[in-house]
């Protein structure tokens, strides 16, 4: 058996990243997950996120 | 390491903040407490402005500040002589001063004079002059100027004369204890006016003035929950001062209106402000009234905000959601998420509610722009006409550009000094 199909013969157990509604989803289904509250740095604003990294 | 430099110096821009120790020392004039006024100079909150861009109630607070002066006999002599250049127009902040909403402040108007114990810097603010029709947003009809008129030839001297004999009362102690009793020092100053008239009042039956002027002055205070928000706003803006200056510091010790711009000062940058245009408060109105009747963002005193009390110690008073907007969830949510952005948790202003945890202090420009988290403003909101007065209450935050310009400058600073490529 691949290791894909050991994964989903187990209880799946979700970290979410990014779109809060494929968190929503697998939480109507009853499946064990958390949001993580993840935005990309400065919202994705390079100019802003370069000038942070100068800082770094 | 550029990074160890800002660490090292912020980490020492919030400890003058957090080691500060405002004291309410007397009571003053304008003209000869604060540095650099004239007989026509007139103070305003916010960042620098100019008559032809100034909004309503500013506008109106600038009549009456000249009616009140005497310098103009009515409000058709008063825009006059706004406009012909004559008037010196400057920030309170340039002049180690804040005020609420308008702010405006003129030659003869008493202020509370509060000193920082720890590094020996003064802040000033007038003193509050209650609810309804006020300068402070505006008003400037007969029954305004009446009243500055008796705070300065009544309240005044009483308050003064009663502090002469309690002697220097500890704004830092009183505050701290206003955090615990419900207040969070913007909005809700009922447990702070309160302490006031506790310490003030065995000494003002004591002075030498006549009864019904002790009474005025004793029911005065009583009729105006906001009389104290009068002095935990210089308190903050003694607190802040002394990080002005700190090379390498990306910490925010200014945020203030003028009801057209938003501008907010940052250690490591000096004297420069960054700002842009102030937001529309969402709050709740009063009966009769709309957003659509609301000015634009006003007032120096998101001072408190910047010290760590106001929005950022909401989940110290909770009720407050009443009056600003919000279930009792977004007041703690609020005083939460100001964690994001700062320094340090405060070492005196505590929150009951989250275990006693110090409110958030000290604003990061790094960590506003890195996380898109705006401070927390809870503010009143005045009427777009001059005269008209407030007309609710609500939450508001900074423009974000003010941060983007800051941290643009910061950089920019240290490429010019060689510090970063």
């Amino acid at each position: 058996m691949s290791k894909i199909n050991e994964l989903f013969n187990k209880e799946v157990k979700v970290i979410n990243i990014g779109l809060e509604s494929f968190y929503n989803d697998l939480k109507k289904q009853k499946v064990s997950v958390i949001h993580v509250n993840w935005r990309p740095v400065a919202g994705g604003n390079k100019r802003m996120a370069s000038l942070l990294s100068k800082l770094k | 390491m550029i990074a160890e430099k800002i660490a090292q110096a912020n980490k020492e821009a919030v400890e003058r903040l957090l080691n500060a120790q405002p004291v309410l020392v007397g009571i003053g004039t304008a003209g000869k407490d604060l540095p650099g006024m004239t007989k026509k100079t007139v103070l305003h909150s916010g960042p620098p402005i100019t008559w032809d861009k100034m909004s309503g109630p500013l506008r109106g607070a600038v009549i009456g500040g000249l009616i009140y002066e005497g310098l103009a006999a009515n409000e058709e002599e008063a825009i006059k002589l706004a406009e012909s250049g004559e008037i010196t127009f400057e920030p309170c902040h340039h002049h180690n001063a804040v005020g609420p909403m308008a702010g405006v402040v003129t030659y003869s108007m008493p202020v509370w004079i509060v000193k920082n114990k720890t590094y020996g810097n003064y802040a000033y603010c007038t003193l509050n002059e209650g609810l309804g029709k006020v300068l402070r947003y505006g008003a400037y009809s007969e029954e305004v100027i009446t009243r500055l008129k008796w705070m300065e030839t009544v309240l005044a001297p009483v308050l003064k004369a009663a502090l002469e004999l309690s002697g220097e009362i500890d704004l830092k102690t009183m505050i701290a204890q206003v955090v615990q009793m419900g207040d969070e020092g913007h909005n809700r100053n009922k447990a702070g006016t309160s302490l006031l008239i506790r310490e003030l009042a065995p000494y003002i039956v004591q002075t030498n003035f006549p009864e019904k002027d002790k009474v005025d002055v004793l029911k005065f205070m009583h009729s105006n929950d906001h009389f104290f928000l009068n002095l935990t706003m210089p308190a903050a803006k003694c607190s802040l001062e002394p990080m002005k200056g700190i090379k390498y510091s990306t910490l925010v010790y200014t945020m203030a209106r003028n009801g057209t711009e938003f501008g907010i000062r940052v250690a490591g940058l000096g004297d420069r402000w960054f700002t842009a245009p102030a937001e529309i408060i969402d709050g709740l109105y009063f009966p009769g009234f709309t957003k659509e009747d609301a000015n634009p963002d006003i007032g120096d005193s998101a001072i408190t905000e910047t010290a760590g009390l106001g929005g950022f110690a909401m989940a110290a008073a909770i009720p407050i959601v009443q009056f600003v907007g919000g279930t009792p969830q977004d007041a703690l949510n609020y005083s939460k998420l100001m964690y994001e952005i700062t320094e340090t948790e405060n070492n005196a202003y505590k929150i009951p509610v989250l275990d006693f945890r110090g409110t958030a202090t000290g604003i990061d420009i790094q960590k506003v722009v890195e996380t898109g988290i705006l401070p927390i403003i809870n503010t009143g909101i005045a009427h777009k006409k001059a005269g008209i007065g407030q007309v609710g209450a609500g939450l508001v935050r900074p423009p974000m550009k003010c941060f983007e310009d800051a941290l643009e400058a910061f950089v920019e600073q240290l490429e010019a000094e060689g510090e970063v490529q």
